[in-house]
């Protein structure tokens, strides 16, 4: 886990639960590219977008593959900076034992930090 | 200040792809650089080749094209996202083996890194979504 002081080159901010629309995949993508050319990237989970996490996920009757496999790379792409959303994990009624990694929750205030903190933020 | 523009919505959806246009224009004519559009997401759709909309109605399509000439301002779309929706260039086209193309110039295939470059090199980046 990063400490809270760093500020990265890109925050990615993740709104959309994995199955039903490719918005969290292309915006997992954006953070991968944004990696593999070395900038240091920041991934923050939010309202339904928090799902994305939950532990023991396939890939869905759809045919896709899925964002867990994506999620699981992370590490190797050197994405260790994963915030959570507080308040949509409470609404969302989740715990981050539920979780399939490490993360960190924030606050509203510390979510305006981190939008004004990072060099270009996209929202996905 | 210098800008990059980054649209995720398909043209004839939502005022995304109207609103974007009328802010980019207005950019420019207040004398801001843009540096680049980005199309990214449904917003790939923009950049159809044979997008052929009734006469009596705006041409979304053509209204970038006409942008990027008038303004020298580059319109890259995201390679990944547009050969999945069927939006291929001439070379891709080939490489897949489809025949005809339905993205040509000013309108060009770029990978995703250009789009965190763009967004990093200017100013700011706004985007125009659903």
């Amino acid at each position: 886990m990063q400490d809270e002081t760093r500020h990265g080159d890109l925050l990615v901010i993740l709104r959309h639960a994995p199955h039903g629309s490719s918005w969290l995949k292309e915006g997992l993508d954006v953070a991968l590219v944004a990696a593999a050319f070395d900038r240091r990237v920041t991934l923050l989970f939010m309202g339904e977008g928090i799902t994305a996490l939950l532990e023991g996920q396939q890939a869905g009757p759809l045919g896709q593959k899925g964002t867990a496999p994506t999620l699981a790379m992370l590490e190797m792409y050197d994405i260790d900076s994963l915030l959570v959303e507080k308040r949509g994990m409470e609404s969302l009624g989740l715990s981050d034992e539920q979780f399939m990694l490490p993360v960190q929750g924030v606050d509203a205030d510390r979510i305006a930090e981190l939008l004004a903190s990072h060099a270009l933020v996209l929202n996905f | 200040m210098r800008y990059a523009i980054l649209l995720l919505d398909a043209p004839y959806t939502s005022q995304a792809v109207h609103s974007a246009l009328r802010f980019t224009r207005a950019l420019l004519a207040k004398g801001h650089v843009v540096d680049g559009v980005f199309f990214y997401h449904d917003g790939v759709h923009n950049a159809a080749r044979l997008a052929a909309p009734p006469q009596d109605e705006p041409h979304l399509v053509d209204a970038w094209a006409e942008l990027a000439r008038e303004h020298a301002v580059p319109l890259q779309v995201c390679i990944a996202a547009a050969l999945r929706r069927g939006l291929l260039d001439e070379q891709e086209a080939a490489r897949h083996g489809k025949q005809g193309c339905s993205v040509e110039p000013p309108f060009e295939l770029t990978g995703l890194g250009q789009l965190v470059d763009l967004g990093l090199r200017c100013d700011r980046l706004i985007t125009f979504g659903p």
